[in-house]
């Protein structure tokens, strides 16, 4: 990674930059509690005990990135997996979920978009409403969502990655759309001259063009997927979950605990995308595209 | 004296612009015949590639009379009878070479020895044996236009329409290429229409150069040529070439002052 592109000095910067504003503000935002704890038991506190106490509260306003990473090392290495105070549990049932919308919204992006690229009507009908259904606050039709299909008999992780797909199709369409429409008029023309039939021309000509763009919008949509996943965990009364910890967490001001399952889901998503990325270079490689001038399509 | 290929007929094609109707092809009569090399040559606009396109069935005209091998332009096309080369190689980047050129043997259903076989036979043809295996942007613009040549030839329609192959290409490899593509046509005896912008290229490579003028697009001059058949490059020092090449200059100047 590094020799490749060089970009690892410049990534470890900013977070060495973040983290020393991190710390600053940890001082600034908890000192106040400190000073009044100070005052209420009659104690002179000097500059450096409060800023050790700063980064020691047990419901800091801020908590500091050690306690974070303590509280995720807490909460995973030394919990067995089955616990439900382990992290990995957690982030396993929002990694399902996420997992499941993401593929139904694959699935539903990918077919809707060929619908939309095949079909006038479709195309006129159908992207309108794909384009506001995104305008439409998650939040809010979340738990709508998860009350009809209850009521239907869907329960447990079906309805929660119905979110995830409502997220995560979006960027799809849209991606493949475009993609499945870059091929330019002599490509088009060279096919048919070639009389070649509709599904020649798409499994030849459409498809192994939209592969980059494919991969370009996966990569958004598995990270919305995950969003998708916390967020139907929030007005769902879920037990399980990373979006339940931070929901928990939130209730009994446990902040250490909303952060370390923030930065759990951060890890996950990461990891998300990466793996989408080494398939997008893995198919993008096979298709002869990752050196010289398709490096750049690749970048994207 | 031979089969006629292409008969067009009063052959007009209107396109429909907010700007008004822009005549693209006038009442075009012209016949090719059968191994003929037909250049079409004219200034921008003057509808040269709308009418190789409407040969290949890739525009439809708006009247008159148009037939490829005896039949309607569009069953000639679905009778795939004829090879086109665009102006821009348009090989399809995530193909290989060999694998560009085997994609109309895919879609037209040949069998994977034969794909094979044939693919080998015109990668020899146009001497690029030794670049199968590479991708498309690994290739210099003449090698991918060979190539794309090559995909046009693989086949073996009997005709072969090709639009401005050599355009992007500079003066040496252009010339190189005019050369081979004698050679190739000497061998196949196929049927080529060619379009082109340069005097010299039609005069060098034709055996029947058509002269258009534009705005309407029509033919202003057929020039059946003199010369042999077997034309080595320094045909063109020749005072039979350069009466040709004359003649030519004198219809595409008399197509400017018909437009005032």
């Amino acid at each position: 990674m590094m020799g490749k592109n060089g970009k690892l000095i410049p990534i470890l910067t900013v977070l060495a930059v973040i983290i020393a504003i991190w710390y600053v503000c940890v001082v600034w935002l908890n000192a106040p509690f400190e000073y009044d704890q100070a005052q209420r038991n009659d104690i002179e506190l000097t500059f450096g005990e409060m800023v050790s106490n700063t980064m020691a509260q047990k419901r800091p306003v801020l908590p500091a990135v050690h306690q974070v990473f303590e509280e995720i090392w807490n909460t995973t290495v030394l919990k067995k997996v089955t616990s439900k105070r382990s992290l990995i549990y957690h982030a396993w049932i929002t990694l399902s979920v996420t997992l499941l919308g993401f593929i139904m919204g694959g699935i539903l992006g990918i077919l809707l978009s060929v619908g939309i690229v095949h079909n006038k009507a479709m195309d006129k009908s159908v992207m309108p409403w794909v384009i506001t259904s995104q305008t439409i606050p998650i939040l809010a039709i979340a738990p709508m969502i998860i009350v009809v299909l209850n009521a239907i008999g869907f329960s447990g992780l079906i309805p929660k990655a119905f979110i995830a797909t409502y997220l995560s199709f979006f960027p799809i369409v849209v991606g493949m759309v475009k993609g499945l429409r870059s091929p330019d008029q002599a490509q088009l023309d060279l096919m048919r001259t070639y009389n070649a039939s509709k599904s020649q021309l798409f499994w030849k000509l459409r498809w192994p063009s939209s592969m980059p763009y494919l991969f370009t919008s996966l990569k958004v949509a598995v990270a919305a997927a995950l969003v998708g996943a916390i967020v139907a965990e929030l007005p769902t009364g879920a037990v399980a979950g990373l979006g339940a910890r931070m929901l928990a967490g939130s209730y009994y001001g446990q902040t250490i605990q909303i952060w370390s399952a923030l930065f759990v889901a951060a890890i996950v998503a990461a990891g998300l995308v990466i793996i989408v990325g080494i398939l997008h270079n893995y198919v993008l490689g096979r298709m002869g595209q990752l050196d010289g001038q398709g490096a750049r399509e690749a970048d994207a | 004296m031979s089969e006629i290929v292409i008969s067009a007929k009063k052959l007009s094609l209107v396109f429909p612009t907010p700007d008004g109707d822009v005549h693209a092809l006038s009442d075009v009569d012209l016949e090719i015949n059968k191994g003929d090399f037909v250049s079409f040559i004219g200034p921008s606009g003057c509808g040269k590639t709308t009418f190789l396109r409407t040969i290949a069935d890739l525009e439809l005209p708006t009247s008159g009379e148009l037939q490829v091998n005896g039949v309607s332009a569009a069953e000639a096309r679905k009778a795939r009878a004829y090879g086109y080369v665009f102006q821009h190689a348009s090989l399809y980047p995530w193909r290989t070479i060999e694998s560009n050129i085997a994609l109309p043997l895919e879609i037209m259903g040949f069998s994977k020895a034969e794909q094979k076989q044939r693919v080998k036979q015109v990668l020899e043809l146009v001497s690029l044996d030794d670049f199968a295996k590479k991708y498309p942007w690994q290739l210099s613009g003449g090698m991918q236009q060979r190539a794309s040549i090559a995909r046009s030839l693989a086949f073996d329609a009997d005709l072969l329409l090709m639009d401005e192959p050599f355009g992007a290409l500079d003066e040496i490899v252009r010339d190189h290429l005019n050369q081979q593509l004698l050679e190739l046509w000497a061998r196949t005896n196929k049927t080529i229409c060619f379009v082109t912008h340069s005097i010299n290229e039609a005069v060098y490579l034709s055996t029947k150069i058509v002269v258009m003028s534009p705005r309407p697009g029509r033919v202003i001059d057929v020039i059946t040529s003199t010369l042999p058949k077997d034309r080595p490059l320094d045909i063109r020092e020749s005072d039979e070439f350069r009466d040709i090449a004359h003649r030519v200059r004198e219809g595409l100047r008399a197509g400017q002052s018909y437009d005032g």
